[in-house]
């Protein structure tokens, strides 16, 4: 099971979610990952290990490349924290009947 | 904003919610069946592959409770066991614990909606049966209820970062 907490932690930092983003387009190396993002290839191995420390993404080697995929577990953990299902539910539900009540009473 | 809160209730079969809601029965019970679309947070709390626009309750005892997706698929959630405007309404919540569809499971959620004075409703939500769930009720409960003191704000931006990286 991972951690959830650092799922969101990971997350939480823009250009780590663009490197995310890229690596749900396909496998790719680090370089391929710094192309075209304004980082340089250290900083991007930075934000990998943090990917996947948090189970967002798995590396692999293929011939002499080091390849790095997306890992589904850190997903499905980020998923099921979010608990507090009836809570939300309902405050979203809170919400929307306020909403409907104060159109009700505005004057016509 | 006045967060849901948790009755001093630790049955391990069932969650339970109250909310004081600032609108007339009739409302918040029109609110919460007719115009489920309108708040469900249908980015999260949803099983169909598309994306989620739409979640109905058909207005009767045996009606469906489904999702509707932006392609026009559906997907059930559960059925009506009591429709009874607009006070009390009983659904079941056929939804297992890897959120697929299962006729079967037949968790029961039960929603009363009490007037507080003209402009008000305290609405009772009870989510019980949660046996049905076996081995894996502990975390069904889990997800159902708050744990912790996990804020509301940051669940809803894990939703939308999750949300995003999907996109």
């Amino acid at each position: 099971m991972m951690n959830a907490e650092r799922v969101l932690d990971a997350l939480g930092d823009p250009t780590r979610r663009l490197v995310f983003k890229r690596l749900r387009e396909g496998n790719r190396s680090v370089t391929e990952l710094a192309r075209g993002l304004d980082v340089s290839r250290p900083a991007v191995s930075q934000h990998l290990k943090v990917l996947r420390t948090a189970g967002l993404a798995v590396v692999r080697t293929e011939g002499t490349r080091r390849l790095y995929a997306i890992d589904t577990r850190g997903i499905e953990a980020a998923r099921s924290w979010l608990d507090g299902f009836w809570d939300n539910a309902l405050v979203a539900f809170k919400a929307a009947a306020e909403g409907e009540a104060a159109k009700e009473r505005k004057p016509r | 904003m006045t967060e849901p809160t948790v009755p001093a209730d630790t049955d391990p079969n069932s969650v339970r919610k109250v909310m004081n809601v600032q609108a007339h029965t009739v409302l918040a019970w029109r609110v919460f069946t007719e115009k489920m679309g309108t708040w469900w947070p249908l980015a999260v709390y949803k099983i169909g592959k598309t994306k989620a626009v739409d979640a109905i309750i058909e207005p009767r005892v045996g009606g469906r409770w489904y999702e509707r997706g932006d392609d026009g698929s559906t997907c059930q959630w559960g059925s009506v066991l009591s429709w009874e405007p607009p006070s009390r309404l009983v659904l079941s919540w056929d939804i297992d614990a890897n959120w697929q569809y299962d006729p079967d499971l037949k968790t029961e959620i039960e929603v009363r909606f009490i007037a507080e004075g003209r402009d008000a409703t305290r609405v009772e939500l009870e989510h019980r049966k949660l046996d049905r769930y076996g081995a894996r009720r502990d975390e069904m409960r889990r997800i159902f209820d708050t744990e912790g003191d996990w804020g509301r704000l940051l669940a809803m931006f894990a939703a939308r970062a999750v949300e995003e990286t999907r996109a």
